[in-house]
């Protein structure tokens, strides 16, 4: 479950351009919860999720994951909070490119200092998950769009974070693998329970989710439940 | 571990980019390469100065005599004599050189000093026959001091001895090779006649002495002429081979002085007793070099031509390293978005840096390990050429592969943590 109270981000504070990014957040998101959060380019959304995604801290208010407070952790706790506790999905994949798909599904266990074999283990179950069981060896250069986005899907997952935070997701690639990918979070949602919050954009991805927030200005315009169209 | 798949990951890094990373290694490759190729050089001719000079001796001191330096001479003196400055090639005469009365005269004013004195007159080659059987030979005129310094191993006989020179005796003292190829091994050689062919006629002696041959013995010749072919040397008494030249006295001498006595204190008495006999002479002068001196002399010009190209090869190490740091810093920026990722994926700036330093690491290691084997077969070329077994050192080695890791180490640091202090969020939205 994450937790956001009275969450502020400001930047330039004390001088004449000071920006309000974000201005009086609240939220809850239960487990196994899917969750859109929409808004405009500008809205604050991208602040939101640094934020949310422990890569930055906010101005003031709080922020928890299960009840930990990670608002006031220093740099090497949030490192630790990134790589147990969240799992990140970019827009343009950001796999490495001179591992294969198992080793990239890998480097997050590496950086928690899980073993080894326990690590391939793992690996080779969450690509089966994501229907890549017969893609492991092979270079993200050799992987269609779709195919390197559930490379990383599988990657988001290796640590059983608290929530899966997806940034822009299918926004690299076409609708028709774009809803493969959207099928792929959907068999996640159902199969491991996850948390999953995508930050996009586009009304249809939101559509097929359970939660739709819309932020603009820096606050929540709204929160509505939505039922999933499959 | 998490050292290993650091490794991984920089050798990945290199074969993705082996021109890059083969020039960034240039500088320490031929940095390492030039240090173990000098340092392995250096070893071996010095073990072979060291050999060179416990085989002449240190306690020996040449005696020769020169012509006067001219540059620093008595200006009025070369104005008389205009053609002087030309005369480098006029041979001295008689009167100017070391007659035996000088030498015998100093043996006795020192004689607590004095081993023995060692004259050599070469008189070219020549060839033992007997019908059939031959061996070639350099025929040298001796005195009896020749054997103590010059360490002849007699092995029958006696050597020549002052009888000998005093009464031109026609006697010999060959090598047991001669006495393998004229004799046979059946005949005591020992009062036998040999007959001697030189340029000058043909001559016959009766051999007195076998010596032990050595290499040493026919420095050229051993290597280029078959074993039976090889020159040895025939010693006779020095007054015998002096009988047909017009120049009785001796330009040179080996003084060996005894093994208690200070050779650099007695070098410069010698230089005082017999520079009095060269005071008025317009000409020439007698120069005393003792060996020891001479090759501590050869060995420190050596030691400072390793430490010039010693330095040479420092500096190619430190452009070596800025090269590995400045490649650092590019692949750091070029790399920016990884290095985002990765922290978003629960690296520490710790990790990051230490990826990135056994990153530079590997490159310097790589190249130092390149530079080590080219370094070795350099040395090894260098010392045949100059004649010296190659000796390479284990410390050395170890020391030079855990030097070109340190490079890597320090040139690499700054890099590491500048790619660990990246902001992950300017990292990640990195184009």
């Amino acid at each position: 479950m994450i937790e956001v109270k009275n969450l502020e981000k400001k930047y330039f504070i004390n001088t004449p351009n000071e920006l309000r990014a974000l201005d009086n957040i609240n939220l809850k998101i239960e487990d196994g919860e899917f969750v859109a959060l929409v808004g405009a380019s500008g809205s604050g959304k991208s602040t939101f999720m640094n934020i949310v995604g422990a890569l930055d801290r906010p101005t003031s208010g709080e922020y928890l994951i299960d009840g930990v407070p990670v608002h006031s952790m220093t740099q090497n706790e949030l490192s630790d909070i990134r790589g147990k506790k969240i799992g990140f999905i970019f827009q343009s994949f950001n796999l490495m490119g001179r591992s294969n798909a198992l080793k990239n599904v890998e480097l997050p266990m590496l950086y928690a200092g899980i073993t080894a074999k326990e690590r391939t283990k793992r690996a080779k179950e969450l690509l089966e998950l994501v229907e890549m069981g017969d893609r492991v060896h092979h270079l993200p250069n050799e992987l269609s769009g779709g195919q390197k986005q559930r490379v990383a899907i599988a990657r988001s997952l290796v640590n059983d974070p608290s929530i899966i935070l997806a940034d822009e997701p299918t926004g690299a690639l076409d609708s028709k693998t774009g809803d493969i990918v959207m099928n792929i979070f959907k068999k996640v949602h159902k199969e491991k329970k996850k948390t999953i919050l995508i930050i996009t954009h586009s009304i249809e991805v939101a559509q097929m989710t359970q939660r739709i927030i819309t932020i603009r200005d820096g606050r929540i315009l709204s929160d509505v439940p939505n039922t999933p169209i499959s | 571990m998490f050292f290993k798949e650091n490794m991984v990951l920089a050798l990945e890094s290199l074969r993705s980019n082996k021109m890059r990373a083969f020039l960034t290694m240039l500088g320490i490759i031929i940095g390492i390469a030039s240090v173990i190729a000098i340092i392995s050089v250096g070893d071996s001719l010095s073990s072979s100065i060291t050999t060179e000079m416990q085989s002449i001796g240190t306690n020996n001191i040449r005696i020769m005599v020169r012509e006067k330096d001219n540059k620093f001479g008595n200006p009025r003196n070369r104005m008389n004599n205009p053609g002087s400055m030309l005369s480098s090639g006029a041979s001295a005469e008689d009167k100017d050189l070391i007659t035996i009365e000088m030498l015998e005269a100093f043996q006795e004013r020192f004689k607590d000093q004095v081993a023995a004195i060692s004259l050599n007159e070469s008189r070219g080659t020549g060839q033992v026959k007997d019908e059939r059987l031959y061996a070639n030979v350099t025929v040298s005129g001796v005195n009896p001091g020749y054997i103590s310094v010059n360490n002849v191993e007699l092995i029958n006989g006696r050597f020549i001895n002052d009888r000998d020179t005093a009464g031109r005796k026609s006697v010999a003292v060959v090598s047991d090779k001669l006495v393998k190829n004229i004799f046979g091994s059946s005949i005591n050689p020992i009062g036998q006649e040999i007959k001697l062919y030189e340029t000058s006629g043909i001559k016959t002696y009766i051999v007195v002495g076998v010596y032990k041959y050595t290499d040493s013995d026919s420095f050229f010749g051993a290597s280029s002429t078959s074993e039976k072919d090889a020159q040895t040397s025939i010693y006779i008494p020095i007054t015998l081979a002096k009988q047909d030249t017009t120049i009785k006295n001796y330009s040179s001498a080996i003084i060996m002085s005894k093994t208690n006595v200070d050779t650099d204190k007695f070098t410069k008495d010698i230089e005082e007793y017999f520079s009095k006999y060269y005071e008025t002479n317009p000409k020439w002068e007698v120069s005393v070099i003792n060996m020891a001196s001479q090759i501590e002399t050869a060995s420190s010009m050596l030691s400072s031509v390793s430490l010039a190209i010693t330095i040479i090869a420092a500096i190619s190490l430190l452009v070596g390293g800025i090269g590995v740091m400045n490649i650092m810093l590019v692949s750091v920026t070029e790399r920016t978005r990884e290095i985002g990722t990765r922290k978003a994926l629960g690296a520490k700036n710790f990790h990051i840096r230490m990826q990135f330093i056994t990153e530079a690491m590997i490159i310097a290691l790589v190249g130092g390990l390149i530079g080590l084997v080219l370094g070795l077969l350099l040395g090894t070329l260098g010392s045949n050429l100059l004649g010296a077994a190659p000796s390479f050192s284990l410390p050395t080695i170890v020391l030079t592969v855990a030097f070109s890791m340190a490079i890597g180490v320090f040139f690499g640091y700054y890099p590491a943590s500048k790619a660990a202090q990246l902001d992950p969020i300017d990292a990640l939205r990195y184009e």
